[in-house]
């Protein structure tokens, strides 16, 4: 079993190996211009500087945790993050109660439904000039943007997943002396969680999304905006150490994500993890 | 004293274009104590009776009254065991069990005891804190006893609750639901469709006939219990209860072979 895992690990690390070493062999041997695709190695470089403290420890600036954490990287990083986990919380907020809502109400849903399918279409980017205009410069429109990439996947998949309730467990429930106060939130809501949560994921995606394209147009940190910065001053390597901290990033945060809704579905029986 | 009075009980479903007699002009008066089974082919309304007892839909004309009471909805007085069990997935067994007691208000210690005497009564706990869907078929049906037997209800309703376990798993399960009721004297109103099934647990058989729905025959099992399905008396029932259900199945066959109905 874990002679297998090794042995996957290294099989999936032989492709990108393989593409990393052709990538340095054009670098190297100048095929390609380095201002237009900058060497591995050369990425790794500035990777470090980027993640390293700009100054040299000096305990009068505070404590040795708080200059491990002072790189810029670290603190785009951590700008991006506030962001995303904002603008979900709020868009998140919104979407759940009205997809409860209209997931258990025919007449909430008869009220609520067209307006939904008008602006779900409509991209979070399109929102740009309006979210300018509304909260200016900084984090509110950011944060108004990425509420919107959350809101509209949690909505639909709650919506659907109070709709799904399979009617027999609202049947045992009712059996079982259960008023429909008891039987919304421990019998529709549970059983819609599943769903729930995939919106969830989705939403979390989407808000990753939408909060480098927002960082290029409203703020002046984070990894969004970094990246664009480097554009400015030809740093190819910079731009593509932003990328793949934005990666790994995104990555963490889908796996916490995972994690955390495994847990809270350990009783469900389809699990893909 | 009757536990259970059936009285003129008429169900009619509108269908597209057709009306549907699901019950018609029933009349039953079930004691207290009493096992009944209610027989029948699918179609002949015996679920759609069973429903009508749990309350979770209303007879077109009649009424039912349960220990004296009109069903005006379903209610804890009469716990309904399901064929599909209806376990709440994202509950551990002991939290199922035990649901029936929150929801009545039952103090936490009084509902955490309770529980185990039923778990322990019905061969769980060890299962306490597993989830349903790690359970066999057979194990989540007792639990879904143990839930219902929870409420303390003088009445238990049983939809076809053995229906979907293997052969060997169903007889234990039938065993034991005979000890329970011998021991709790419950009320228990029984639908299935398996003939030895009926036999094998019943005081009293109710046939019921294809659309509309109406008693057949009503007969009183006399055997002592526990009762040997290849014994001579239980084999003059069978075929008795074969020939009678058989006639309801054939009219539920030409139904659908002249295109009245699909199911």
């Amino acid at each position: 079993m874990r002679r297998n895992t090794w042995l996957a690990a290294l099989q999936g690390a032989v492709v990108p190996l393989v593409l990393l070493a052709i990538w340095q062999a054009a670098s190297s041997s100048g095929l390609v211009n380095a201002k237009i695709l900058p060497s591995p190695v050369a990425v790794a470089v500035r990777w470090w500087a980027y993640l390293a403290p700009a100054e040299p420890y000096d305990p009068a600036n505070g404590g040795y945790i708080a200059w491990l954490f002072s790189g810029e990287l670290i603190m785009d990083a951590m700008g991006s993050l506030y962001r995303v986990v904002m603008g979900f919380l709020v868009g998140a907020i919104l979407a759940l109660p009205m997809g409860l809502a209209m997931g258990a109400s025919r007449a909430a849903f008869r009220w609520l439904n067209p307006l939904v399918e008008v602006l779900r279409p409509i991209p979070p980017i399109a929102y740009i000039p309006l979210s300018i205009l509304w909260f200016g410069l900084g984090n509110p429109p950011a944060i108004f943007l990425i509420s919107l990439g959350a809101f509209f996947p949690v909505l639909v998949n709650t919506i659907a997943g109070v709709r799904q309730v399979d009617g027999i467990y609202l049947r045992a429930a009712r059996n079982l002396g259960a008023g429909p106060l008891t039987i919304f939130r421990r019998v529709m809501l549970p059983a819609a969680t599943p769903y729930i949560l995939s919106g969830v994921r989705i939403g979390i995606g989407t808000a990753f999304i939408v909060v480098i394209v927002s960082e290029m147009i409203a703020v002046n940190n984070g990894l969004g905006f970094r990246i664009l910065e480097a554009r400015e001053y030809f740093w190819s390597d910079k731009i593509i150490a932003g990328m793949l901290t934005i990666g790994l990033l995104g990555l963490a945060i889908d796996s916490g994500v995972t994690r955390i809704n495994n847990h809270l579905l350990r009783w469900h029986r389809g699990l893909e993890h | 004293m009757s536990d259970i009075l059936i009285n003129h009980v008429y169900k009619r479903f509108a269908v597209p274009g057709n009306e549907v007699v699901a019950l018609k002009d029933i009349n039953l008066d079930i004691a207290s104590g009493e096992f009944v089974c209610l027989l029948g082919p699918s179609g002949c309304g015996k679920s759609t009776l069973l429903n009508a007892i749990a309350g979770f839909s209303h007879p077109t004309e009649g009424g039912i009254t349960v220990g004296g009471r009109p069903v005006v909805a379903p209610g804890p007085d009469r716990g309904m065991v399901f064929q599909e069990y209806a376990l709440f997935p994202w509950m551990t067994v002991f939290k199922n069990v035990r649901f029936g007691l929150e929801v009545k208000g039952v103090a936490n210690d009084v509902a955490d005891a309770r529980v185990r005497e039923l778990l322990d009564m019905l061969g769980l706990s060890e299962f306490g804190e597993r989830f349903p869907k790690d359970l066999s078929g057979g194990m989540r049906q007792r639990v879904a006893i143990a839930r219902v037997l929870a409420l303390d209800s003088p009445v238990l309703l049983m939809d076809e609750p053995f229906g979907a376990l293997d052969a060997l798993t169903r007889r234990s399960l039938q065993d034991e639901l005979l000890k329970l009721w011998a021991r709790l004297g419950k009320t228990i109103v029984f639908v299935t469709h398996s003939i030895e099934e009926a036999i094998y647990l019943a005081d009293r058989i109710v046939v019921l006939t294809y659309r509309p729905g109406t008693v057949k025959r009503d007969i009183r099992v006399e055997m002592p219990r526990p009762r040997d399905a290849a014994s001579p008396e239980f084999n003059t029932l069978k075929r008795e209860l074969s020939r009678l259900v058989s006639e309801e199945q054939q009219r539920h066959e030409a139904a659908e072979r002249a295109g009245l109905t699909t199911d």
